[in-house]
């Protein structure tokens, strides 16, 4: 049986090219970046061309990039940097109802331990933000907007570039011209289809991180604009300016660097290929009576499809895919740890009857034509099953 | 399969054994005799025309992610359950136990209702091997879909006598969680309104009983467990 992996939102393979890159750095540079001494050098070179090449990439300096351990710690530095280091300012920080937990568990519990107020903006029903809601929400004292580039579970784009220019038309607006709020977005899943140049986003932080870019897991980024200030996290030996100490990640930094450029380099050839095969599974997907598709139907990530059945519950048609070795992902509270389905699809005002049948289906760099056809074809089988085997019957509102 | 007792009482074993801790998962989510359940349902009533006249009872709702519903025939004679169909939605171990279920209750010859009233999650789920601790509350509402089925049957046959409501007073109305459900939970450990949830799924059928959930947590553990310092 073929297996199809369907999940690269959730985490990608990592590209041989990326692979072959890194394996230097584990065995033969293996030195630490800081040693005064020749392996230290080389060791310090290769992190050294990587933040040059990651620059050349997002646009912006090469002492303005900073290495983590990945995305959650990329977005709790940016988060509890900036409301820490700049109490003086104010505690107010804007963002919205669908981001990723790494943002918003962490405002929450900034917001319980009474360090920030938090605006949590909604969404439309295609779980798109308003720039005019982000402008209303601005406040003398808001020192961060938080808002992602792309939404890792229905895909939708949002409009980084127009809410940037909106806040800096509002920091200019003051009586002396603020650098605040601060603008941060998380760019995880938005990284291997989208432009990620910081100049014409307008942001002030950006979140980045290997493993959905077919990079390595456990490194990601911090874009961290000149001039704005953060608490670091981690404290330690004064690596990365400071910000964010711990021996480097030598073959991690060199593989996330490889696989940032070689996802930018290729997106346009990958975006179109991708995109055909994206509303080729929606057509096919959404002719199975009773269904609705979840996210923009245009301003949608070029991987991504997400899918309400209504009547079934996602976990029961995730292991029925999964034995004909289709491999996908659900919004449903059965497969996540709390009772809640989930944050995001629920944000989009779909009822929780509707969010417990939510499906997502996410492409690859591997994923075919012959794939798509096969979800298609196994896929009115396994709702049809599973709805004889429910005992609801819902009415279309659900989906209103 | 046939030659393992009905457990009518939840025995300690049973407790203990009964939840897969997350940090050991190893291999596939579920046991196997669950994905055989799951796979390859039991029971499961295929054609609700041809069952019309039988008993009927159904628990949960869509939107709170399960819901169940039961069909039995009983020999008036013997009292014994001779058939049980049943729909579910929701996931794998919900389709599972209720599958399970009907197997525990038709097998060799089929039990008696009295005995089918005595029937727990926890015996269920230990014939299914085990589920991972985050889905116990997904098995928790076929035995009351199963006991409001048995109301149903005594109903049909005039017997109002022998109509059980659910022990205790109902809390969760659309869950039909009873206060006395809370207090097994609070006893099997759970101290948080998110631990009863994840034992009973309480609230989400009905969120307006939470207060009240809040409060029985607190009755139950100072009754079973004393004041906490500081509490």
């Amino acid at each position: 049986m073929k297996e199809i992996y369907l999940d690269h939102a959730a985490t990608t393979y990592v590209d041989p090219r990326v692979l072959e890159a890194m394996l230097p750095y584990f065995s033969d540079v293996y030195a630490n970046p800081s040693s005064f001494h020749t392996p230290g050098m080389r060791a310090k070179e290769a992190v050294t061309d990587a933040r040059a090449s990651i620059a050349k990439n997002l646009n912006c300096r090469e002492e303005e990039v900073v290495f983590t351990a990945g995305g959650t710690e990329s977005d709790n530095l940016a988060i509890v940097g900036t409301v820490r280091a700049n109490v003086a300012k104010g505690k107010h920080v804007i963002t919205t109802a669908i981001e990723h937990h790494a943002v918003l568990e962490v405002l929450v519990h900034l917001q319980k331990k009474g360090e920030v107020e938090l605006t949590i903006l909604p969404v439309d029903k295609f779980g798109m933000v308003s720039v005019d809601d982000v402008e209303k929400a601005l406040r003398p004292d808001t020192i961060l907007v938080s808002i992602m580039y792309a939404n890792n579970e229905i895909g939708t784009i949002q409009p980084i570039a127009d809410i940037g220019r909106a806040i800096l038309k509002w920091r200019k607006a003051q009586a002396t011209p603020s650098l605040f709020p601060y603008f941060h977005s998380d760019a995880c899943q938005a990284a291997g289809a989208l432009d990620l140049d910081v100049e014409k986003l307008h942001v002030d932080l950006l979140t980045l991180n290997g493993s959905k870019i077919y990079g390595p897991k456990g490194v990601g980024m911090l874009y961290v604009r000149r001039g704005v200030k953060l608490e670091p996290l981690i404290r330690g030996g004064g690596q990365e300016r400071n910000v964010r100490s711990g021996t480097e990640n030598v073959p991690g930094i060199v593989g996330f660097a490889t696989a940032l450029h070689l996802a930018q380099a290729e997106k346009e050839v990958e975006n179109a290929r991708l995109t055909k095969l994206r509303d080729r599974l929606t057509e096919g997907l959404l002719a199975i009576p009773k269904t609705r598709l979840n996210g923009h139907l245009t301003e949608r990530l070029p991987n991504s499809v997400n899918i309400s059945f209504l009547d079934i519950e996602g976990e029961a048609a995730v292991l029925y895919l999964d034995a004909e070795g289709i491999y996908v992902s659900t919004g449903s509270a059965c497969a996540s740890t709390s009772l809640d389905p989930s944050h995001v699809i629920i944000a989009t005002g779909l009822s929780y009857e509707g969010a417990h049948g939510s499906m997502r289906f996410t492409f690859g760099h591997r994923t075919t034509a012959e794939d798509i056809e096969k979800v298609i074809e196994v896929m009115p089988g396994i709702v049809a099953k599973l709805r004889h085997m429910s005992p609801v019957n819902l009415d279309m509102k659900y989906f209103a | 399969m046939s030659d393992q007792p009905i457990i009518t009482k939840p025995s300690n074993d049973a407790r203990q054994g009964d939840v897969v801790s997350q940090t050991k998962d190893k291999g596939w989510f579920y046991t196997d005799t669950v994905k055989e359940h799951f796979f390859h349902p039991k029971n499961f009533m295929d054609n609700e025309e041809t069952y019309g006249e039988a008993a009927m009872g159904m628990v949960g709702s869509p939107a709170c992610g399960d819901a169940m519903k039961i069909w039995i025939k009983v020999d008036p004679a013997t009292q014994k359950i001779t058939d049980m169909k049943w729909k579910t939605f929701g996931c794998g171990s919900a389709i599972a136990s209720t599958s399970m279920m009907s197997v525990m209750v038709t097998e060799n010859g089929g039990v008696t209702l009295e005995e089918a009233r005595k029937l727990r999650p926890q015996d269920i789920m230990e014939r299914l091997g085990g589920l991972p601790a985050r889905k116990v509350h997904c098995s928790v509402l076929g035995d009351k879909a199963l006991r409001a089925a048995i109301n149903d049957w005594y109903r049909q046959q005039g017997q109002n006598d022998n109509v059980q409501v659910e022990q205790g007073r109902i809390i969760d109305k659309v869950l039909k969680i009873t206060d006395h459900d809370i207090e097994e939970a609070v006893l099997d450990g759970a101290d948080t309104l998110e631990k009863v949830q994840a034992k009973t799924k309480v609230g989400t059928g009905d969120p307006s009983c939470i207060p009240e959930v809040e409060n029985l947590i607190r009755f139950y553990k100072d009754k079973y467990f004393g004041h906490e310092q500081g509490a």
